[in-house]
């Protein structure tokens, strides 16, 4: 049960750091970074709950990757365009 | 498990901050800004936990009183959670005032804005 | 080159930092003085089950009155900010409509989700879930409807009433825990009730759903004054 438990934190973590840099590389499109922000903060969340913290859990998967997620597309809908550089 | 959770909160604390520093276009910086807000509540969270301990919620698996030596530090969770919702709250200002500076530039680059550079 | 250069030398100052502090770490097999009063105490005295509900509603009372008006202040600057690009009305965009499936699915799923948000505020002090997290909940229901049909006439004075109100009573009550209990936000203003039922643990349900509403008002209102803006 601790092994399981153990191997499935590396592999959150290994995925983590992927998809948080993706989201910082230069030359991807905005909506895949936007998204790969949003996937870390939903995989931060899964970790928070092998953490044994459900309520940090709760409001990461709602706050962290659901509405910041949804604020990033609504201003990039209001700004195509400006991606120059 | 807790060491694997830090370990992976400075990491994407440095990831953070380098894709903040780097990148020109304010959008990206304001992703950096976020993944190394949460590598920093990742670190908190993974300070409090204690192995072989639960959340600390009590019910029937938890009764109250061995609540001590049952249950994790619930201070740090406390933190995490408003850290959280301030931190939707200053990405949200963050990227209004991308927006407004867009507006008035037609651009997102940040070093296209020099009035206060000197 | 030479920004990337201190961008790379500061990065490993950090990283150099972050590697002493994780190797000298080391897990506490105790809880330290304030946790263990926390877990000691939290249920004689407040009666909630939940300690980290406990913990922000009413041991750390002061910081949660604290942050709900920093969000007060953050959707009122965003407001600010992009008032010049509000939309007045009269002019409609040509957008597509929305699908079958988006517009039936909001009608048949914001209503299960209002009360799934109100499940998650009212229960906070015994199960994980709060405020905070219903609020979420019940923002993301105008999120839904918003999709649905972009055009929406949102009713922002209601928003903007139910936020005020909550927050006016949020104070009240705080208020009335000087008076009639041991201080500002003390939740023992009503009987502690038993122990483990929905009615119980004084005026952290009433406290915490005042907290949700007020929350959800915000984050509503935020995403809507973020949607509304329009193209120049």
């Amino acid at each position: 049960m601790s092994e399981l438990l153990l191997a499935m934190s590396l592999l959150l973590s290994v995925v983590m750091v992927g998809a948080a840099l993706v989201a910082i590389q230069p030359g991807r499109s905005l909506p895949i970074i936007i998204l790969s922000s949003g996937l870390v903060s939903l995989l931060a969340s899964v970790q928070y709950l092998l953490l044994a913290a459900p309520d940090v859990a709760m409001t990461e998967a709602a706050i962290g990757s659901g509405l910041t997620t949804f604020l990033f597309f609504f201003v990039l809908s209001r700004v195509r365009g400006g991606d120059r550089g | 498990m807790a060491d694997i959770a830090m370990a992976t909160g400075f990491i994407l604390i440095l990831i953070g901050i380098f894709g903040a520093l780097t990148n020109r276009n304010m959008l990206r910086m304001i992703v950096g800004f976020v993944i190394a807000s949460t590598g920093v509540n990742l670190v908190m969270v993974a300070v409090g936990y204690m192995r072989g301990r639960t959340a600390p919620i009590l019910d029937d698996a938890v009764p109250v009183a061995d609540a001590v030596t049952r249950i994790i530090d619930p201070l740090p969770q406390a933190l995490v959670l408003t850290a959280i919702v301030i931190g939707l709250g200053v990405t949200a200002l963050m990227l209004a005032f991308t927006y407004r500076l867009f507006v008035t530039k037609g651009t997102l680059d940040i070093s296209k804005f020099r009035e206060l550079k000197w | 080159m030479v920004r990337h250069l201190f961008v790379l030398l500061l990065l490993t100052a950090l990283g150099t930092l972050f590697f002493a502090l994780q190797a000298g770490f080391s897990p506490d097999s105790e809880l330290n003085q304030v946790g263990r009063y926390y877990a000691s105490h939290t249920a004689q005295d407040l009666g909630a089950a939940n300690i980290v509900t406990a913990i922000i509603v009413t041991y750390r009372g002061l910081d949660t009155l604290g942050e709900v008006t920093v969000l007060f202040l953050a959707s009122t600057i965003i407001g600010m900010v992009l008032s010049k690009g509000m939309q007045k009305g009269g002019k409609v965009s040509d957008l597509p409509p929305a699908g079958e499936l988006l517009s039936t699915g909001s009608r048949l799923l914001v209503p299960l989700i209002l009360l799934l948000g109100c499940y998650v505020f009212i229960n906070g002090h015994l199960t994980p879930g709060g405020g905070f997290q219903g609020g979420a909940i019940l923002a993301s229901a105008a999120l839904m409807l918003l999709l649905a049909d972009p055009l929406r006439p949102f009713n922002s004075r209601f928003i903007a009433v139910v936020e005020s109100t909550s927050g006016l009573l949020y104070v009240v009550i705080g208020v009335l825990g000087i008076f009639v209990a041991g201080g500002f936000l003390d939740n023992r203003i009503l009987p502690l009730g038993s122990y483990g039922t929905i009615f119980s643990a004084g005026a952290i349900p009433i406290i915490y759903t005042l907290i949700g509403l007020k929350v959800g008002a915000e984050f509503s209102s935020m995403l809507l004054k973020l949607s509304k803006t329009e193209e120049r």
